[in-house]
């Protein structure tokens, strides 16, 4: 059996943020926005999260919908390389990778198949989280758009679980966020499955979109040099 | 739980995780072994960075361990998910370690503080130990919960305390062992688990903890009966 059947329930699995890839340990830039005082409430929350769906979200999801159509090592590669090189903070793209390396040992163990062999080349330094969400999607047994739908989920599911921990959100208020922001978080994940069909129709995966946050970046340089910090990034 | 090999050389080292309420002494613990045992033994720590800057210079200072053998790994506000829902970053921290000071012998790892109720995944470690103290009250092994009840060593610190609080150690010990002589569903144990009782000032060395870890790594490194 080369591949899982597809489930819908694979899906939730992956989407779930208690899915034990490692991300818990991560806020997705909330922790330095919450010292900064630039998020302090749900209204605030929501602008957060709003600018990462139209930015860090979108790309993410272009590249895992990108990973999970993909059947060649080489060119998951080359994906892995244009997602690298946008991701301007060195940190970030640590991060990124290290995600995507925790993700790929969870999916090894949860859809043992050879999908996630085309993975190899990058296993030892890790493939940036996208590319391993996508892959596992694939693996999963799940289309890219499902592998667009979990990135974005995932994108917005961090650092809103970390606003309910560090700023002790009401958490039913911040799953009303959430919601709120549910049709838009389709419409994004829309999108970037649209794009990521383009760049493989035309075989140029340069084309995805390269949006950045350089707030976001700088904030995450500040960050890693933090003494007492609770997420890692 | 990880695959049990036949083969000693390759199962790599015994990995032990600390955990324990915050302030029971997990950190002076772990630098306690540390310094006994890093004569006989090639040793590495990770801890939650929560508080990294000053538990790595303690365990540096006191544990006389040079500072890269100890990984810090960021939790998010939950030492307890890092340890059992979602063990990816500790185990990484870990294997980094065991990649860099080739062939380790022991791995310690220390939880963040956490409630009763904090226990590592299997995945992890091979064994645990829960720390509690005497400071905390006499009634905390009677409330037991997974840590207390079913950790393979409870470790009752700081009895040098116990006229200050005043805790009577006479009940702890009989809370303790009634907490551990029974398993899951009420089931006695063929052995009940043991259960440790250290003072760090009195004893710096934590000599009886050490005991104990000797005579796992003599059972972790013989070879598997066929």
């Amino acid at each position: 059996m080369p591949y899982f059947q597809m489930t819908r329930s694979a899906l939730l699995l992956l989407a779930d943020s208690r899915f034990p890839a490692g991300a818990h340990a991560h806020s997705g830039g909330l922790e330095s926005a919450a010292a900064a005082g630039r998020v302090h409430d749900t209204a605030s929350l929501h602008a957060f999260l709003t600018g990462r769906l139209n930015s860090a979200a979108l790309v993410a999801a272009s590249f895992a919908a990108a990973a999970c159509q993909c059947e060649d090592a080489a060119m998951l590669e080359t994906i892995d390389h244009e997602f690298d090189v946008r991701q301007l903070s060195p940190t970030l793209r640590l991060a990124s990778r290290r995600l995507g390396r925790q993700l790929l040992r969870t999916a090894r163990a949860a859809w043992p198949v050879p999908r996630l062999d085309l993975l190899a080349p990058l296993a030892a330094e890790g493939p940036h989280q996208p590319l391993a969400l996508g892959v596992a999607c694939a693996a999963a047994g799940l289309p890219a758009e499902d592998a667009a739908l979990c990135s974005v989920r995932g994108t917005l599911g961090v650092p809103a679980d970390a606003a309910v921990r560090l700023l002790g959100l009401d958490p039913a208020e911040v799953a009303g966020v959430l919601a709120k922001l549910a049709p838009a978080a389709d419409r994004t994940a829309a999108k970037a499955l649209t794009l990521a069909r383009m760049a493989q129709l035309k075989n140029d995966f340069s084309m995805l979109p390269a949006l950045g946050s350089p707030l976001l970046d700088l904030a995450a340089e500040d960050h890693a040099t933090w003494e007492v910090r609770l997420f890692a990034s | 739980m990880r695959p049990e090999t036949p083969d000693p050389g390759a199962r790599g080292p015994l990995r032990i995780g600390v955990g324990g309420p915050v302030g029971s002494g997990k950190t002076s613990l772990v630098a306690a072994l540390c310094r006994t045992l890093r004569a006989e033994l090639s040793i590495a720590v990770v801890v939650d960075d929560g508080h990294a800057p000053d538990d790595t210079e303690l365990l540096a200072e006191r544990g006389a361990l040079e500072p890269e053998r100890i990984a810090a790994v960021q939790t998010g506000c939950s030492p307890q998910s890092a340890i059992r829902d979602d063990i990816a970053a500790n185990l990484e921290a870990v294997e980094a370690l065991e990649a860099a000071f080739a062939p380790l012998d022991l791995v310690l790892i220390e939880s963040g503080g956490g409630s009763l109720g904090t226990t590592f995944s299997r995945g992890l470690i091979d064994r645990q130990i829960f720390v509690i103290d005497v400071a905390a009250g006499d009634r905390l092994p009677r409330k037991g919960g997974p840590g207390i009840a079913s950790a393979d060593l409870l470790v009752v610190n700081k009895t040098d305390l116990a006229p200050h609080v005043p805790a009577d150690l006479e009940l702890m010990r009989r809370d303790a062992a009634a907490q551990r002589s029974t398993g899951p569903g009420g089931v006695p144990r063929e052995t009940p688990l043991p259960t440790l009782f250290t003072s760090l000032s009195e004893h710096p060395g934590a000599p009886a903890v050490a005991d104990w870890i000797r005579e796992l790594m003599a059972e972790h490194r013989a070879p598997v009966a066929a």
